[in-house]
């Protein structure tokens, strides 16, 4: 069941077609997923406020309902160390075209991977996951599922990435958390099911894979 | 619904014979029917009159017996009525060949039969179809006799969108003595689709196997498909045309690029345990394969042959489908060779490949795959037998054929396909080893194997 406050989101996002990326990480925590600490900030204060209580170095992230891909409009600025920095980001980004404020963000690492879903028109509600990051659509290391997955779809989609080496262990490093994985690929089978046709496709790129978490780095929610 | 009359009919009206054109659909369907199968034909044309010397009826309702299948080639625009009529006189079901629906513009007519069919709870298949291919019981296919190729009974159960592509395929299971249960052709699938005929035949004691050829699914009716298939027990598999990707297609989101049509068919069956057969070929050697074997491997495979470059060319087939040929340990390999005789045994390679080389015998032959098949090192073996070299005597496959029935162990056989080998293929498929007269044929088939996994 979807709760009222995602139902909320849905309804004002409606306008744009798409929800802006503060309200998607709020409905994916809502729904169980890990996201980063994050605040949409109107005034730099308020941002100033939230990294010095959260510690930088802090990502910060246009939120404009005219900017669908912020990366190409230079509306992301990650590796923030202080609050100059801070101030000088949110100069920048309060001059992109349809500016609602910003959202400043933990920075987080690990694996770029992807999860994503899309209503297909003869199975339904399927999940997409994979090697992300911005090569996702050239390297094109992913897996699809019909959704709900089970806990041992995990291990399968995992198995069958050419890259899967990489995530359990490659040349020394820790594997990422198979555990935190699942938990969140499930919390995310049962909102795409609960969403149903209320959403056309959903893009989490990257979320971030390490050892001890996998946390939505960015997220896409198209809608109908 | 009661499909057990479409299949099993004891009584066939034919409605749409006629005086006229002797080659009409309806008048090749009543006289295969009359001549060859033991169901009781009768004939159905609103003009009455005679055919071939027997009555024609005028309605459904005027034959002096209850008729379990009609099967409909009448103008489109009258099927909804012949139907009404159909299930008035209390017929078991039907079998629309008519065309003219759907799939040329007219979807209202054919949403019109399936109300009135769903309506009395009427199975009927089509329309536009050749319906069903019942052995020993019925052929509602319009094509004369002459020009068929019929499978022997078996226990694959083939369904097809495309008519002709069931027909090819039975022609292709036939060539490789592979048997079958039904072969329906669902056409426009207006009332039974591949998934109410999946309920049916998982229940279907005469049906081990069931193969579909796809072309697409309704809304969401591959979720059901795959949904009715984890339920059903028995191996499935498709193939599926139209697997290029839609060209220029705006596509939203990297989710959408990734998971075009065809991905999300192909991963989705496999997360089913459907086994994807990616071309004809591949259908024909997966049925053959799954319809003798229903256990599956992990993929771990040894591989008997009698030339070097047979078993070189079957390990890089084995490779391409995620098969593995592990080294068989020199224990194992010791054992084998105190098996083998004068000439082979100084001169056989037995890591695996096992060349035997042109030197073997049946007996070695034998011998390797006694000891192959008791140990865990493979989990099938893969035979590859060239009936020309002269130590091999057509006795062969019998005999391998016989170690198989003993150890269980899964076999399955590359030998050419040429008339004077045919006592030595045989020799392997009468005993349910089966043959592929290609090496790539024998690899798919233990790729089916560890591809049909039970969700």
């Amino acid at each position: 069941m979807l709760s009222q406050e995602i139902l909320d989101i849905l309804s004002r996002s409606k306008e744009w077609g798409w929800v802006l990326e503060p309200d998607a990480k709020r409905l994916l925590s809502l729904a169980g997923m890990d996201v980063p600490e994050f605040i949409w900030a109107d005034r730099l204060d308020e941002a100033v406020e939230f990294a010095e209580r959260i510690g930088y170095p802090v990502v910060a992230k246009v939120v404009s309902p005219q900017v669908v891909h912020k990366t190409e409009e230079g509306g992301v600025v990650v590796g923030i160390e202080n609050k100059i920095s801070l101030a000088e980001a949110f100069h920048r980004l309060s001059g992109i075209k349809g500016f609602r404020g910003v959202l400043v963000e933990e920075s987080v690492s690990g694996v770029e991977m992807i999860v994503g879903s899309k209503i297909d028109y003869q199975f339904g509600p399927v999940i997409l996951f994979g090697i992300g990051g911005t090569g996702v659509e050239i390297y094109k290391d992913t897996t699809i599922r019909m959704a709900p997955i089970e806990p041992k779809d995990v291990m399968s989609m995992l198995k069958s990435l050419k890259a899967h080496r990489l995530l359990e262990g490659y040349r020394g490093a820790e594997p990422i958390s198979l555990e935190q994985l699942t938990r969140n690929l499930a919390a995310f089978s049962s909102l795409i099911m609960d969403l149903g046709d209320g959403v056309t496709s959903i893009d989490l790129n990257p979320v971030f894979c390490s050892p001890s978490r996998c946390v939505v780095g960015d997220a896409r929610i198209m809608l109908p | 619904m009661n499909y057990q009359k479409l299949f099993e009919p004891k009584t066939l009206a034919v409605i749409g014979v006629s005086m006229s054109n002797d080659s009409h659909p309806a008048n090749v369907v009543f006289n295969k029917n009359r001549l060859r199968y033991p169901v009781k034909t009768f004939a159905v044309n609103p003009k009455g009159g005679s055919f071939h010397r027997s009555e024609i009826f005028v309605r459904v309702s005027d034959i002096p017996e209850k008729i379990d299948l009609a099967v409909i080639a009448v103008r489109a625009d009258l099927v909804p009525g012949v139907l009404t009529e159909c299930i008035e006189a209390g017929a078991g079901g039907a079998v629309v060949i008519s065309g003219g629906f759907a799939e040329s513009g007219r979807k209202d007519l054919q949403d019109r039969m399936a109300a009135i069919a769903r309506e009395a709870d009427f199975p009927f298949v089509g329309p536009n179809c050749l319906g069903i291919y019942s052995p020993d019981h019925v052929d509602t296919f319009f094509l004369p006799s002459e020009r068929m190729v019929y499978p022997r009974v078996g226990n694959i159960a083939l369904v097809s969108q495309s008519g002709g592509v069931l027909v090819d395929q039975m022609i292709n299971l036939a060539d490789e003595g592979v048997g079958v249960s039904v072969a329906v052709s669902v056409g426009n699938k207006a009332l039974i689709d591949e998934v109410a005929l999946l309920g049916y035949l998982s229940a279907d004691p005469k049906t081990e196997v069931i193969a579909f050829y796809l072309e697409g699914f309704q809304k969401n009716g591959g979720r059901d498909f795959v949904s009715a298939a984890r339920q059903c027990g028995k191996p499935i598999i498709a193939l599926k045309s139209g697997r290029s990707p839609e060209g220029g297609r705006a596509v939203s989101s990297h989710t959408a690029s990734l998971a075009g049509d065809y991905e999300v068919f192909s991963e989705v069956l496999s997360q089913y345990g459907v086994v994807e057969a990616r071309s004809q070929f591949e259908l024909v050697s997966f049925c053959e394969s799954l319809s003798c074997y229903e256990k599956p491997i992990q993929g771990k495979i040894g591989i008997i042959t009698g030339s070097g470059g047979h078993g070189a060319l079957a390990v890089d087939l084995c490779a391409a489908h995620d098969l593995s040929v592990p080294r068989i340990s020199e224990k194992v390999q010791v054992e084998i060779r105190e098996g083998l005789s004068g000439g082979a045994r100084p001169i056989a390679a037995l890591g695996n490949p096992m060349d035997l080389t042109g030197s073997a015998v049946d007996d070695d032959f034998v011998a390797a795959a006694e000891c192959l098949s008791r140990t865990d090192e493979v989990d099938c073996i893969l035979l590859l037998v060239l009936p020309y070299s002269p130590g091999t005597t057509s006795d062969l496959g019998a005999r391998l054929s016989r170690v198989y029935l003993r150890e269980g162990k899964p076999m399955v056989a590359y030998v050419p396909h040429v008339d004077k080998y045919r006592m030595l293929i045989e020799g392997f498929e009468l005993n349910r080893i089966p043959v592929s007269p290609a090496i790539e044929g024998a690899v798919l088939m233990a790729d089916a194997m560890r591809r049909c996994q039970p969700c």
